[in-house]
Order: structure tokens, then sequence, then C-alpha cells
């Protein structure tokens, strides 16, 4: 993140702004395709045996680090544009008063469509709250928001491919919209904490001003400001998990990944859920790792539950969601969301 | 003049802070800066993104850190 310290230059004509965009994504394409010689290329610098296992390392390495950066800025851009469409005020206005079943559906949707960081996890929390959103599908939207976004997306897409990446979306959206739901039909309203509830049941907050329309050029510094925060964020997860994925690509043996994490080992999907809940890398640093354990032998499903448990289900975010909900009601959200990772976990190692 | 930054302390609120600071050190204004880090207090103000500025007990910028341009039109 960086703060804007010059005054105003002279405004550029906007056919100048789509203009370059169209040159940024030929341009990006064109060095897209040369990714893999440029790997071998570098590969080659090092005086090492291009088959060994340092050679194979070296070459998973510069592979993936360009590529991955790549996807992602694409990605984080597009998403950043698209999210201009929505803020968390006309995401509100959309659920109030909707009812559970529609209004989670909706919730999930529009959890992944939001621009939300995890800092604002609580006013947005209470926001909806009290406005009129019912809790479950306040959920719906909190599960959701983590679990489906754009670095998880584009590293899956990069790394593993696009099946995996939608099996992933889909299912996340899955687990938000059933376990919002489950969650409403729980009718746990009385568990949130005490100063909560009494704003529930108050007067609903004013709303703040509204913002002025933004114009197409506005989106496009908001898609590239979105890429300047998340790269900030997650480089050094990403070389961090890529390099440990190299390690693990180049150096672990065939087949231990598959006894440990196979399809035949029923308990490995609770462990691999279990172990994920303290993990908090994010999907930068994660999902590297899970590419490389796949190529070891790992089961899919296996992974999958992994890599949501990573990312949906975070020490740090029930830290925060502490000072909003007492410790029954986020045993009870750990243990709906954990429960439908642990499905969709042992659903994929049962069809793949 | 009264400017209130509220958030729960993270990095893009003290940035916010700290670019107020700035600029009305540039401009030579007095202000005086008040970080509201209370999630009741931030959530009073009816507010769901975080860093908000709350100028004379209005919010004028919730969500992000402001640019510079925006803070020398709270300070007038």
């Amino acid at each position: 993140m960086s703060v804007q310290t010059s005054s105003h230059p002279a405004p550029r004509p906007d056919w100048v702004w789509h203009a370059g965009l169209v040159a940024f994504v030929a341009i990006w394409w064109l060095v897209y395709r040369q990714l893999i010689p440029f790997s071998e290329l570098i590969t080659s610098l090092f005086p090492v045996e291009r088959h060994s296992h340092t050679g194979e390392a070296i070459a998973f390495f510069f592979y993936d680090v360009p590529k991955v950066m790549m996807l992602l800025t694409l990605i984080v851009f597009a998403m950043g544009v698209v999210r201009s469409y929505f803020s968390p005020e006309r995401t509100r206005a959309l659920l109030a008063g909707k009812r559970e079943g529609v209004g989670n559906v909706m919730a999930a949707g529009l959890g992944v469509m939001t621009p939300f960081c995890s800092c604002s996890a609580v006013p947005l929390f209470i926001g909806l709250v009290s406005a009129g959103v019912p809790l479950g599908v306040t959920f719906s939207f909190l599960i959701a928001a983590p679990m489906v976004n754009e670095v998880a997306l584009a590293l899956l897409f990069g790394l593993v491919g696009w099946q995996v990446a939608a099996t992933y979306a889909a299912f996340g959206l899955v687990i938000a919209i059933i376990a919002g739901w489950v969650i409403g039909k729980l009718h746990l309203e009385g568990w949130l904490q005490d100063w909560v509830r009494d704003i529930h049941s108050g007067a609903t907050a004013p709303d703040a001003a509204d913002d002025a329309p933004l114009t197409l050029v506005d989106r496009y510094r908001l898609g590239i400001e979105a890429v300047r925060e998340i790269f900030g964020r997650v480089w050094m997860w990403i070389i961090l998990g890529i390099g440990m994925g190299a390690l693990i690509h180049g150096y672990v043996p065939q087949d231990l990944m598959a006894r440990i994490m196979g399809a035949d080992a029923w308990w490995s999907v609770p462990a691999a859920v279990v172990i994920g809940i303290p993990m908090y890398t994010n999907a930068a640093g994660v999902i590297p790792i899970v590419e490389a354990l796949l190529g070891k032998g790992a089961a899919l499903g296996t992974v999958l539950a992994f890599m949501m448990s990573v990312i949906a289900l975070s020490l740090p975010e029930m830290i925060i969601l502490k000072q909003v909900l007492t410790l029954r009601l986020i045993a009870v959200f750990v243990g709906v969301v954990g429960s439908g990772i642990l499905a969709v976990g042992y659903l994929f190692n049962f069809l793949f | 003049m009264d400017i209130k930054v509220l958030g729960p302390g993270c990095a893009k609120c003290k940035a916010t802070a700290d670019l107020i600071t700035r600029v009305a050190g540039e401009a030579g204004k007095t202000v005086t800066i008040e970080k509201i880090e209370d999630m009741r207090q931030i959530v009073s103000y009816g507010v769901m993104t975080t860093p908000a500025v709350v100028v004379g007990g209005k919010v004028v910028h919730k969500g992000s850190v402001p640019s510079h341009d925006q803070v020398l039109g709270w300070l007038g």
C-alpha cells in the first residue's frame, strides 16, 4: 500500500487508458507464452545437472514464480474492476430483509464480489446484522468472502489447472451457502455478544455519504490499486510457498505422500482439516505446497480439505470475531464449516 | 479542527492517521487527530469498512487510505 503524494498530473484522455490496457494484455500474453524457454534458460545457467533433484527444483521455481505473478496480476486487476461495481453498503441493501435460502445463495455470491478486507470483518458483520440481514445469511457472506478469493483462484488456476480452480470455487460457495443456512436454522442470535444484540434491536446505522459514480478509468485505477496492494501483501508468501513446493517437487520421494495423504488413508481428511486450522499462511503460501503434494500422489480431496481449512478457518480471524460472537457461537461456526470441508474432502476422494 | 480516524489498529488505519498529520503540517493547519480503535465506537458511526475518517462529527471517508487531495479538501 502506498500513499499518493503528488497533486493531479495532467489528466490523460480516456482512450489512452483503454489502449494501454489492450497493449498490456497483448504484451502479457506474449511474455506468458515464453515462460518455459525462459525458465529453462535460467536453469541452464546453474552449474547443476538439469534432471537432478536440484535441477528439477530450480526449473520448477523459475517457471512457477513468474507464471503465478503474471496470472495474479491479471486476475486481481480484473477482480478489482469488477468489485468496483459492488460496495458493502450496496450488499447490505441487497441482503436486508432477504429470507434464508435465497438470502444464503445471494450472500455467498456477494461475499466473493464485495471488496472486503479481514480487518473490516467486525464492522461489516455488525453493519449487516444491524440492518436486519439474518444471522445465517451474514455467515454465508463471511464464509464465502475469504474462502473464494482471487488469490486462491489465480494460484489454483496457474499451478493446478482450471478444473481444480473451478471445483474449489464451486464447493467453496456450496459450503458457505449450506453452513450459513444451518447456522440460521439453529437460531443462535442469542449467542452474539451482548453489545452486538443491543445494536441489533436498536436503531439501524445511518448511511454514510454516497460516493460519486465512478468512470471506467476510475475503475481501472481501482484495479491497479488492488494489484499493488495484494502484491505488497502476498509476494513473499508466493516466493516462500513456491520455494517449499520446489523442494518437495525435487526431493520428496514419489510414494511418501501417496501413503500419508492418499485416498486410502481415511483419517487423512480430518487430519488435514485439523492441521489446517492453526496454520495461517494464506492462499498464496499454501497453494504451491498443495500443488507439489498433488504431484507426489496426495489425494485431491485431502488436499482440497487442507486448503479450505487453512484459508477459511483461521485462528486470527476467530480472534477478531470473538469481539462480536461468543465462544459457543465460534465453536458452532468452526464445527459447521469444518464438517462441510470434511464432506467435500471425502466426496472428492471418493469420486476421483 | 477535530479529526477522528476509525479503525481497529490495522496498517491502513495508521497510514491514514500519518497522512493526515503530514498533510496538515504541510498546509500549516492545526488539527487534533484522535484514533478510535474501540469497535463499539467505530460501529456507532455506521461505517462498515475501515479505515474511516470523521471530520466535525460526519463520516467523510471509509474503506481505504484517502488520497492527499481528499485530505486537503477536508482541511478546507
